[in-house]
């Protein structure tokens, strides 16, 4: 699904240049539930950007779904992340006038969807998450928990073939972050590809590989028996 | 553009986003109300203007005698120059290329009475073609005729407001009124917009006055209207030429400054007409004034909203907008709120204008304030544009930025 070779991003902080990944080959299949750890300043986070689209590597190639992603300007990226990628960020990142439902809603909307289905999938997906009842809330209503799934039911509405997951966990306690793993397990287990940046070790042990990530370069990877989130 | 949903989509956040959208509303409706106010004050303050020097006709001439300064010709300096009706005859038949209508003007003071009512009066003693010099409106009846003044009649046209102290409600038509011991038979009713003073006489044929005066033939001034169509040029040179004949009938030094005086309105309406072209630039200097103040103020707003929106539009991109759509989003927006509170603007400073109307004349000089619609639609447009373009920068940037950046201020 994800094919990464020789991948370099450095970042130019005033004269010096910051090294931040320094050659990564990366290969992820399809229905993986990968963690990508590493301290602050690993580097995972860049990583994860990178394949995301959100940001674009100095050098190397990256391959998604068959498609290599290269020369991206905005407009090529912004159809990729559309079709390819949903996104859960740590701080949720809902727009905040928007009711959950629209929130939901929104992803579909930039895919040009009609008006009927795009309010029929997402009360769907809200579903799914568990908060169909708080369709019509906006998030300031909603606790951390349920912001975060109504962000995974956001990044699933328009049926990416990746998911990824920055430090999806980091704002919430852990009952509630065992929640939300749980539901990105259950997602998991239907076979959607799941790439979660962490720096928590129990929540990269719910996942099915760990990557681990030192000053730029992949130290460690390595397949993990599975522990339930729930 | 016109896509139903984009449209939906816009109204949503507008109706989300009450106080940005009021603030920036608020701004546009502002900016056109004041520079609507402004420059309507401004034509209300030229319409003052106009209106205080355009009483008399502007192709009228006034020849007033005075005295001599310099000896001629045996006289002494010092003479005093008096008119009579061969002169007007003399102008009659020597400038007959020029000329339009020529009346003499004769002024006397009476106790007027009618009933038990009196009251003092200037009178003119005229002939019928200084209607159109003054440009004095009837109100009721008729001027003076050639027949009046020609079978040297007693008949009366009165100012407005000598009808209202003499007749109150009376219809003072077909009355007679007594006059210096004479009688005289009200034919009309006048009104000038001159001012109270003018409004505040009577006018009698002036071979009538004459008579009652012995059978004197003088007159006190000549007014005359030149024909329009020798323009300006051509009443510079009739001017020159009027008092070159009237100073060698005289017996007058051709080089004497005194003895005829000739005011020509063409000549002042020149100067007014240049104080009003400056009048009508500092309304204008107002006016673009007003109008970049309006549009720096919502190009801030815009800078502002877009600012404020920078994560909202981060997490847009994540989720799938293009930066177009971003772009077109934003400029929708503001090309809507601006119109529509542009309008409203719009709206109200010409209601607040017309309601204003004449209430301010007296006090501020300000008459009938107005602007051409054309000048307000134009500033309305040239807002909205600024307001679209002070908008598009940002987002165009706004759109630029990577998703990561723009979410990345927690």
């Amino acid at each position: 699904m994800i094919n990464i070779t020789n991948l370099h991003k450095s970042y130019k902080i005033g004269k010096n240049s910051l090294h931040v990944l320094k050659g990564i080959d990366f290969i992820v299949a399809e229905g993986e539930l990968v963690a990508i750890m590493g301290s602050s300043g690993s580097g995972k986070s860049t990583l994860l950007n990178i394949i995301g689209m959100l940001d674009v590597a100095n050098e190397g190639s990256y391959t998604l779904d068959g498609v290599p992603i290269k020369n991206l300007d905005e407009t090529k990226a912004a159809k990729y992340r559309s079709k390819f990628l949903g996104f859960i960020f740590q701080s949720f990142n809902l727009i905040n006038y928007k009711t959950a439902l629209e929130n939901v809603a929104l992803p579909l909307y930039y895919q040009g969807k009609k008006r009927e289905e795009r309010q029929e999938k997402a009360l769907n997906y809200l579903d799914n998450v568990g908060l169909k009842e708080w369709a019509t809330h906006l998030p300031s209503e909603l606790s951390g928990g349920q912001k975060q799934r109504v962000a995974i039911a956001r990044a699933l509405v328009s049926e990416p073939k990746v998911l990824l997951a920055d430090e999806p966990t980091g704002a919430l306690d852990s009952t509630t972050s065992s929640e939300v793993m749980a539901l990105i397990q259950e997602i998991n287990n239907q076979g959607k590809t799941i790439l979660v940046v962490t720096h928590e070790e129990d929540i990269a042990k719910m996942c099915k590989r760990i990557v681990r990530l030192k000053d730029g370069v992949i130290v460690e990877d390595t397949l993990v028996s599975q522990i339930a989130a729930i | 553009m016109f896509n139903r949903d984009n449209w939906i989509e816009i109204f949503d956040t507008i109706r989300k986003n009450k106080l940005r959208t009021f603030l920036s509303g608020f701004t546009v409706a502002l900016g056109i109300f004041i520079f609507i106010i402004l420059f309507g004050f401004g034509n209300g303050l030229s319409n003052t203007f106009q209106k205080f020097f355009n009483d008399d006709n502007v192709n009228s001439m006034f020849i007033f005698p005075g005295s001599t300064t310099e000896p001629f010709k045996g006289y002494e300096s010092g003479r005093r120059i008096k008119f009579d009706n061969a002169d007007l005859k003399a102008i009659t038949d020597n400038f007959d290329n020029y000329l339009e209508s020529i009346s003499p003007r004769i002024y006397d003071n009476a106790t007027v009475k009618y009933k038990d009512k009196s009251n003092n009066y200037s009178i003119r003693a005229v002939s019928p073609s200084h209607q159109y010099n003054e440009m004095t409106i009837m109100m009721q009846g008729r001027f003076l005729h050639e027949d009046d003044i020609s079978h040297k009649k007693r008949h009366a046209v009165i100012g407005r407001l000598v009808a209202q102290d003499l007749f109150k409600n009376e219809d003072p038509i077909g009355k007679y009124i007594d006059g210096s011991g004479h009688t005289w038979k009200v034919i009309g009713v006048f009104q000038d917009d001159g001012g109270d003073g003018e409004e505040r006489l009577i006018y009698i044929p002036y071979t009538s006055l004459q008579k009652i005066k012995k059978n004197t033939d003088e007159i006190d001034q000549i007014i005359l209207s030149y024909k329009p169509e020798i323009g300006y040029e051509g009443a510079v040179e009739f001017e020159q030429k009027l008092e070159k004949f009237l100073k060698s009938r005289k017996d007058i030094d051709p080089k004497d400054r005194g003895g005829v005086y000739i005011r020509n309105v063409a000549d002042n309406l020149k100067e007014n007409q240049q104080f009003a072209s400056v009048l009508q630039l500092i309304i204008t200097f107002i006016g673009i004034g007003t109008l970049i103040a309006g549009i720096i103020g919502i190009s801030n707003i815009m800078v502002f909203v877009v600012k404020e929106r920078t994560k909202e539009l981060g997490i847009r991109k994540a989720i799938g907008a293009s930066p177009r759509s971003i772009i077109a989003m934003i400029l929708q927006e503001a090309i809507f709120i601006t119109t529509l509170s542009g309008y409203f603007g719009l709206i109200a400073g010409i209601a607040t204008l017309s309601l204003i109307g004449d209430t301010l004349e007296k006090d501020y000089f300000i008459t009938n304030p107005y602007i051409d619609i054309s000048t307000a639609i134009g500033a309305t447009i040239i807002l909205i544009l600024f307001g679209a373009l002070a908008g598009y920068i940002p987002a165009r940037r706004a759109a630029k930025i990577k998703p990561i950046v723009a979410l990345r201020d927690e």
